[in-house]
């Protein structure tokens, strides 16, 4: 079926499912408990990691298969944004033509930029990329202020032209992203006992865009295209003395990856319409490093759970405070519970960043594969002893035969 | 009828001069045996003719047209298919793999924009790869990774995938290098098959003598970067200058 073989197809629908029933699933504790906090599953956050999970899977075509580590994918992101979020004020409040728009700009930027960058490879490349972004990033906060918004960012406005929409709604307002009369915001909750679930508009339209997203780098990785990328990351040598121009290749894998970031940066603008210069920053840019890295990079899902791994932690792990720790060890010892919150305190809160450095040092060292060599690992140990187990069944039996 | 002309060839790496004044003709379908002592030059005349070093002064010419200028990948689409001192193949990749990508550059050219449609759907392709493996003798390797087979295995497999491209003239640079007796043995007999069983030019870098005389029907000797003398293998042999060039002036 989507002509793919048995095993991309389990993937695929194995990501299906995680992503349309993510309200469920991110949402294993009733709301109100204490272990409440732990849920994630609100649209915003659930937007957040479908988002995230698109620009890991295109950063994942370029990183992944060729090799070439790029520092300022966000860059793009930043200008998928401002891209869309231009669309609403002039065109419409119709998602559909944003997005169009943020994937060709940036396909245009990620052209020119990626032309000029990969005349070099290994660490010049990735400096190179960094510079750009960087730059591009201190255009839009400064000098093209009157593009970007600078340092506000991009907002809608009532004065905005919007010429096949309307410039407010007929309360005064600022309209709404939407698709074709369903509004972005959207949602509708479902309670069953203590627990509720919220399914939102904006989340299963992105859930949507990240399963083809999925689907077409699927495709891409078992194309001849994707064997000739990995060829590029395995020896550039051995490429050119082949009669293959490696150039084009890593350029489209370059453009490809930079219009995912694109589709990610114009589905942003497109959850909650505005763009600011910060989504360039080269933080950004080394965010989506780390999620490719510690989910696996060169793997198809890899990079979607290290996107919704490292978002996880960033929107859950950064709230829980020091008021939380003394409710979760008020059964302790007066002494003791202040001891246990002051070892804590480091890793929670702002100090979240700390525990995923932790935590990516330690995926980094004992699993180089990510995550993904991870779950590899516990299948492979789980099919052993089940083997084992069978194998002294078998064993045993083979005298009565 | 010769298919690669290199005429008054001349390079200069800052006060040293690498080549100077070097002609050579390969005759079509001969094997063309390149012999000489460390630092005559041999190396630096393999890479301008495969397009790593344009040389300084001078020609080389492929089947009437020149070479000098032009991208490896565009020198080896004229037909020219090098093989390295040591074997450069595609170690992350599977061999089966490995043999599929000279045929996909010989079908498709330098550069395909083909993200969509499935390498497992590319039957003429894959024909083609699984037909070479066989050749080779390692069809039953075809799903191991490149990088995990043994010197002896890794140097079939580039020679099988330089010959998928069905060149015209193969290049091999000191192709048993560090290789044992057994193996060096076992690659000469390969190339022995390969000049009779195809119609192919092989031009061969080697300091093995074995080697040059089991395989060679023609031979020259470089020495400083110069010529010293062209002809066939009986004549070599004989030579006092080659001797001189190899042993000293007291020999």
């Amino acid at each position: 079926m989507f002509n793919l073989n048995k095993k991309d197809l389990s993937l695929l629908i194995i990501v299906a499912v995680l992503t349309l029933f993510a309200p469920f699933i991110l949402n294993p504790f009733p709301a109100g408990s204490a272990m409440a906090q732990f849920n994630a599953g609100y649209p915003d956050l659930m937007q957040r990691f479908v988002i995230f999970g698109i620009f890991a899977i295109g950063f994942n075509i370029l990183f992944g298969l060729t090799g070439y580590l790029s520092f300022g994918h966000a860059a793009f992101l930043g200008v998928g944004s401002y891209a869309a979020v231009w669309m609403f004020k002039l065109l419409s409040m119709n998602v559909i033509p944003a997005i169009l728009l943020a994937v060709i700009v940036s396909g245009l930027f990620s052209l020119l930029i990626g032309f000029v960058s990969l005349r070099r490879s290994g660490i010049y490349f990735s400096i190179l990329t960094l510079a750009f972004a960087q730059m591009m990033f201190a255009l839009a906060y400064s000098v093209l202020t009157p593009i970007t918004g600078g340092e506000t960012g991009l907002q809608l406005a009532l004065n905005d032209p919007r010429i096949l929409g309307v410039s407010q709604t007929a309360e005064g307002n600022i309209p709404v992203p939407g698709l074709f009369g369903l509004e972005m915001r959207d949602s509708a909750d479902l309670v069953i006992g203590g627990w509720v679930f919220t399914f939102n508009v904006g989340y299963y339209f992105c859930a949507l865009v990240l399963l083809a997203s999925f689907y077409l780098a699927i495709r891409i990785f078992r194309s001849p295209f994707g064997m000739m990328l990995r060829a590029v990351k395995s020896n550039q040598q051995r490429m050119n003395y082949t009669g293959l121009n490696t150039r084009p290749y890593t350029l489209a894998a370059f453009v490809i990856s930079g219009m995912y970031a694109g589709l990610a940066g114009g589905l942003m603008a497109s959850m909650d319409p505005l763009a600011g210069a910060e989504r360039m920053q080269w933080t950004a840019s080394g965010e989506v490093v780390l999620m490719t890295i510690l989910g696996g990079a060169g793997t198809l899902i890899g990079p979607v759970l290290g996107a919704g791994f490292i978002k996880y932690f960033e929107n859950i792990f950064s709230k829980i405070n020091d008021n939380v720790l003394h409710s979760w060890f008020s059964f302790l010892p007066d002494g003791l519970e202040d001891a246990v919150v002051f070892i804590i305190h480091p890793f929670i809160g702002k100090g979240w960043h700390l525990t995923l450095g932790i935590l990516f040092m330690l995926v980094v060292i004992f699993l180089p594969g990510g995550l993904v060599e991870g779950g590899q690992r516990i299948r492979s140990w789980l099919k052993n002893r089940k083997t084992k187990d069978n194998g002294s069944a078998s064993h045993e039996t083979n005298p009565a035969e | 009828m010769s298919i690669l002309e290199v005429k008054n060839v001349g390079k200069r790496f800052g006060g040293l001069q690498a080549l100077s004044e070097v002609n050579l003709s390969v005759k079509e379908n001969s094997v063309h045996a390149i012999i000489g002592p460390n630092g005559a030059g041999k190396s630096t005349l393999l890479n301008c003719l495969v397009g790593k070093l344009i040389p300084d002064t001078g020609s080389v010419m492929f089947d009437g047209q020149s070479v000098l200028g032009r991208a490896p990948y565009e020198i080896n689409q004229m037909g020219i298919s090098r093989v390295f001192q040591t074997p450069e193949i595609f170690g992350d990749l599977t061999v089966l793999e490995n043999m599929m990508i000279p045929c996909f550059a010989k079908r498709d050219g330098a550069f395909e924009l083909n993200a969509l449609s499935a390498v497992l759907s590319q039957k003429d392709i894959l024909e083609k790869a699984e037909h070479m493996l066989e050749e080779m003798n390692m069809a039953d390797k075809r799903h191991m990774h490149a990088a995990a087979m043994s010197r002896g295995d890794k140097r079939r497999l580039e020679i099988g995938m330089c010959l998928s491209q069905e060149p015209r003239l193969l290049l091999l640079d000191e192709p048993t290098a560090g290789m044992a007796r057994a193996d060096t043995n076992n690659t000469i007999d390969l190339l022995k098959q390969i000049s009779d069983e195809r119609d192919i030019t092989i031009a061969i870098i080697e300091h093995d003598m074995h080697v040059v005389f089991s395989l060679a029907n023609r031979i020259t000797v470089l020495a400083q970067g110069t010529p010293l003398v062209e002809d066939d293998p009986q004549n070599i042999r004989g030579n006092p200058k080659v001797r001189e060039a190899y042993l000293g002036e007291s020999a």
